[in-house]
Formats: C-alpha cells, sequence, structure tokens
C-alpha cells in the first residue's frame, strides 16, 4: 500500500483533482468557437467551483456561485447571443501569437512571485492570522451569530456590503435603462412559450417553482445560523421568476410582478438597508451600528430585554439589525435580478432588428 | 512534491486568470470577451478562497463549544498542530475572503449583465458584435454624417 506523505490529505487530492477539472474547463471554454458551448461550458466551470469551494470551507460562496453561475449569469449570458449572434469569426492565428506571448509572459512572471505566497492552509499566514483571526474571536461576544461569514458580510462590515447592494441596484437599473423594462406592449409578438408544447416540463415546474422559493426563504432566515443569506437567497428567488417565465412565458410573469413592481423593489431594499443604519444613527449609535437599533424606551417594552440583574440581553440589536439589512438585501437582489432577466428577454429579435433598421 | 501541492492552487489561478485575460486579448467578439471577463473574475474569487483556507478548519460556523459536534471535530485533529496554531478546540476557515467574495459574485452577475445589455445595443446599432466589424462601421459613420437616432 502506498503511504501518502503527512501533509497531503484527502481534502488536498480533492482539491487538486477539481482544480485540474476546472483547468480543462477552462481550456475548452479558449478553444470553442460555438459561443453556445461557451455559455453551457461555463455553467460546468462555475458548478466545478462551487464544489472545489465546499472543500476549501466556504459553503455560503458555494451557494451563491451554484446559483448565479449555473442559473442567473447562464441565462443572461443565452439572453445575449439570442439578440447578437451564435459563433465566432475564425481568426488568423498570427493574431494570436502576441496576446498568447503577453499572457505567457505575465503569468510566469505571477507564479514566480506565487511561490512565494504562504502555503496553502497556513493557519499563521498574514491574511489568516490577523483581521481574519479577530473576527473569528470577536463574533461570539460581539455580534452573537453562529454564521461568522453572516457576522463579517452584515455586521463588522455592513457598510461595504450596503455600497454591493447599492452597486447591484445600479447595474439592474442600467441594464433596464438600456434594454427597455420587459416587452413593449405596441410591438406585441406571439407569445412563444416551452409550456405550450411541453407538458411535464409545465408539471414538473408547478411542482418545483414553490419549492424553490420555500427555500430561498429558509436559506434567507437560517442565514444567521447557518450557511446562506440575503445574497444566496435573493438569486435563488430569481432563479424561481426565471423558471416560471421560461416554462409559462414571459407575459404570465409579468402579470404576477410586473416591472413596475420589481423596480420599487429593488430600490425599496436599498432603501431598508440605509435606514437600518439611519435609525441606529438617531438613537445614538455610529452608521449601521446595530446595539443602537432600539431605542431605549424601545428596549424597555421588549419582554426579556432587561435581565434579572438589570442588564441588557445581548445582541438583540445585532439580530434584529441582521434580519434587517439581510431582507434589504434580498429584496434588492431578486428584484435586480428579475429586472436584468425582463430587460434581456423582453427585447426579442424582432425588436432588435426594427431598431436596426431605424 | 508537498511544495508544488501546497502552491498549486496559486498556479491553477494564475493560469485562469491568464485564460481570461487572453480570452479579452484575443476573441474580437463582445460576448466572447465578457465570457473571457467573468473567468478572470472567478478566478480572483478562487484566489481569495485559496488564502482564506486553514489546514483542518471547517467552515466558519461557530459549533457550541463543549457539544459532541465540537468534540467529534476536534478530536480529528492532530494534537501538536493544535498546539502549533495555538487555537482551542474547533479549527475554522478564514470568515473574511469568504464574505468578500460572496458579495463580489453576485456583484460580478449584474455587472456581466451590464456589459452584455451593451454588446446588445452595440449590435443593434452596428449589425455586429465584432470588433473588427464595428471598428470599420463607426469610421465609415464617422466620415459620413448620418441621420440622427
Amino acid at each position: 500500500m502506498i503511504t501518502l506523505p503527512a501533509s497531503i490529505n484527502a481534502s488536498l487530492v480533492l482539491d487538486i483533482v477539481l482544480l485540474v477539472m476546472l483547468l480543462v474547463v477552462a481550456g475548452a471554454i479558449v478553444r470553442t468557437r460555438s459561443l453556445l458551448a461557451a455559455i453551457i461550458l461555463f455553467g460546468v466551470y462555475s458548478m466545478i467551483s462551487a464544489i472545489w469551494l465546499v472543500v476549501m470551507d466556504a459553503p455560503d460562496v458555494a451557494f451563491t456561485e451554484a446559483v448565479v453561475g449555473a442559473g442567473i449569469s447562464t441565462i443572461v449570458l443565452l439572453g445575449a447571443i439570442l439578440l447578437t449572434r451564435g459563433e465566432t469569426e475564425k481568426s488568423d492565428w498570427r493574431k494570436l501569437i502576441a496576446p498568447a506571448l503577453i499572457c505567457a509572459a505575465v503569468g510566469g512572471v505571477l507564479i514566480y512571485a506565487a511561490m512565494g505566497l504562504p502555503d496553502l492552509g497556513d493557519a499563521s499566514s498574514p491574511a489568516n492570522a490577523h483581521v481574519g483571526r479577530a473576527y473569528l474571536e470577536g463574533t461570539a461576544k460581539d455580534i452573537g451569530v453562529p454564521n461568522m461569514v453572516t457576522a463579517v458580510l452584515a455586521s463588522y462590515r455592513g457598510l461595504d456590503t450596503l455600497g454591493e447592494t447599492a452597486v447591484i441596484f445600479a447595474a439592474g437599473i442600467g441594464v433596464a435603462l438600456m434594454l427597455g423594462f420587459g416587452p413593449r406592449s405596441s410591438l406585441a409578438s406571439p407569445p412563444s412559450n416551452l409550456g405550450d408544447r411541453h407538458v411535464t416540463l409545465r408539471v414538473a415546474a408547478k411542482l418545483l417553482i414553490p419549492l424553490i422559493a420555500l427555500f430561498a426563504l429558509y436559506v434567507q432566515f437560517h442565514g444567521d445560523l447557518g450557511a446562506g443569506g440575503g445574497f444566496q437567497a435573493g438569486v435563488i428567488m430569481a432563479a424561481a421568476i426565471t423558471l416560471h417565465a421560461l416554462v409559462f412565458g414571459l407575459r404570465e410573469t409579468m402579470a404576477a410582478i410586473p416591472s413596475r413592481v420589481a423596480r420599487s423593489v429593488a430600490s425599496l431594499g436599498v432603501l431598508i438597508y440605509a435606514g437600518v443604519g439611519v435609525v441606529c444613527m438617531i438613537n445614538g449609535g455610529g452608521f449601521l451600528d446595530y446595539d443602537y437599533l432600539f431605542p431605549p424606551a424601545v428596549e424597555a417594552q421588549i419582554p426579556g430585554w432587561i435581565l434579572g440583574d438589570g442588564s441588557h440581553a445581548p445582541h438583540w440589536g445585532q439580530h434584529a439589525g441582521i434580519l434587517l439589512i439581510e431582507i434589504g438585501v434580498l429584496l434588492t437582489v431578486t428584484a435586480t435580478m428579475v429586472t436584468v432577466f425582463y430587460g434581456f428577454a423582453g427585447r426579442t429579435v424582432d425588436d432588435a432588428r426594427r431598431e436596426a433598421k431605424r | 512534491m508537498s511544495f508544488f501541492a501546497m502552491h498549486f492552487n496559486y498556479i491553477v489561478v494564475v493560469i485562469l486568470l491568464m485564460a481570461g485575460l487572453f480570452l479579452v486579448f484575443s476573441s474580437g467578439n463582445l460576448i466572447k470577451r465578457m465570457i473571457g471577463l467573468a473567468m478572470f473574475q472567478s478566478s480572483a474569487a478562487l484566489f481569495f478562497i485559496s488564502l482564506g483556507k486553514v489546514s483542518g478548519g471547517t467552515a466558519a460556523i461557530a459549533v457550541a463549544p463543549g457539544s459532541t459536534e465540537a468534540r467529534a471535530l476536534a478530536s480529528q485533529l492532530d494534537p501538536a498542530y493544535v498546539a502549533q496554531v495555538g487555537v482551542e478546540g474547533v479549527v475554522y476557515s478564514n470568515p473574511l475572503p469568504h464574505a468578500l467574495i460572496l458579495t463580489a459574485i453576485v456583484v460580478g452577475v449584474a455587472t456581466l449583465a451590464v456589459g452584455l445589455a451593451i454588446a446588445v445595443r452595440i449590435r443593434e446599432a452596428f449589425g455586429s458584435v465584432e470588433a473588427k466589424d464595428i471598428d470599420v462601421l463607426s469610421r465609415v459613420e464617422a466620415t459620413q454624417p448620418g441621420p440622427q437616432a
């Protein structure tokens, strides 16, 4: 029997195998000329990296990567090639020499530099020893939620996350302004959807959509206890709505969730997030300092808030603050992804041709 | 061999980074370029997560100290390693890169959508998403003043 060195364990073997698979898929993406193949391969790439993220102890990120990479971004890319063209032109190999040389040179320098980085899994590396360790040790005392990723995301670095939420909102508005808010009523094209022809799809989708939405809510409200949170729940919820639109037709979905509602909800989410921060300031704390979320007069009314010895029950403000901002994130992410989907799906090929002729 | 295994993640990150960059440089098709950019971004995510990994660690979700799960997790670790790391009980991976990358992935898909929307509008304006066609057409348009849309 072959005995492996002590430093090589099962998770390292998994890590290397998955990364080699990623390299193979990436190579195939670079080589293929068919855009459709490249997009499907990119979905595969995302799935493999999601599995790899679980091996790397990052289930929260794996969740996000799986839903975003294999779901939302694939659909957006497919929508884009539907409106453009499906194949890249064959390029002259002589034109590839210069980019290949530049990439090889830069890659060589970076690999040389990477050899100076700490070993994989080094607990005393600068990245893990200072601020990372401080968050690990402080979460139980400062925030009081078991999931430390949520603690960092929503509380310690809540301001960063507010910025990211605002960027997502801005991107959604940008897409809507460029591609429109869904199909134009004057250019009504006959609704063509998969559901008309495929009964199996329709029945399966009817069963799946409520379950996906329920799962999104579980991920949302379980986010401070286990892996999950507003970002993951938002993309899962958007995937459920997108699935409905793909199977039952865009018009059916837009009757249930009009574009106007999606836009308003996207801005409402950012407003809730920033509003929580402002309430904390009004009550005497810093921006997004959840310990000051409730004014003292309200605190006295909450049963169980004041303990027997007159001290505060710890972390109630933190729990409530994280819950509220995660709801804001959920609303913004879901509504933005839905708005983006409406933009791509609502702009039919006819629209594109008409616009091109103009 | 061990040194190579311990730095393998970084090598893969660099290769993926360069593959993304090569797609952006070499491909004339705007959609393919966006896929290249997405790959470029994803390799940055791999890099951050690799840096945050701690040997023998588990996901950064606190296990109640003294519980059966905590004891089971702690018993898997080599005592010499635990003493060297200087932690008590369960070892967790670094949550900070996870929080950063989690939001970056969702922001990434939103910005990807913006890029693709621009590509769709370019296709409507020029009838192509190939960089060389757009180049030619925009030059033609610049020399002869066309009707304003």
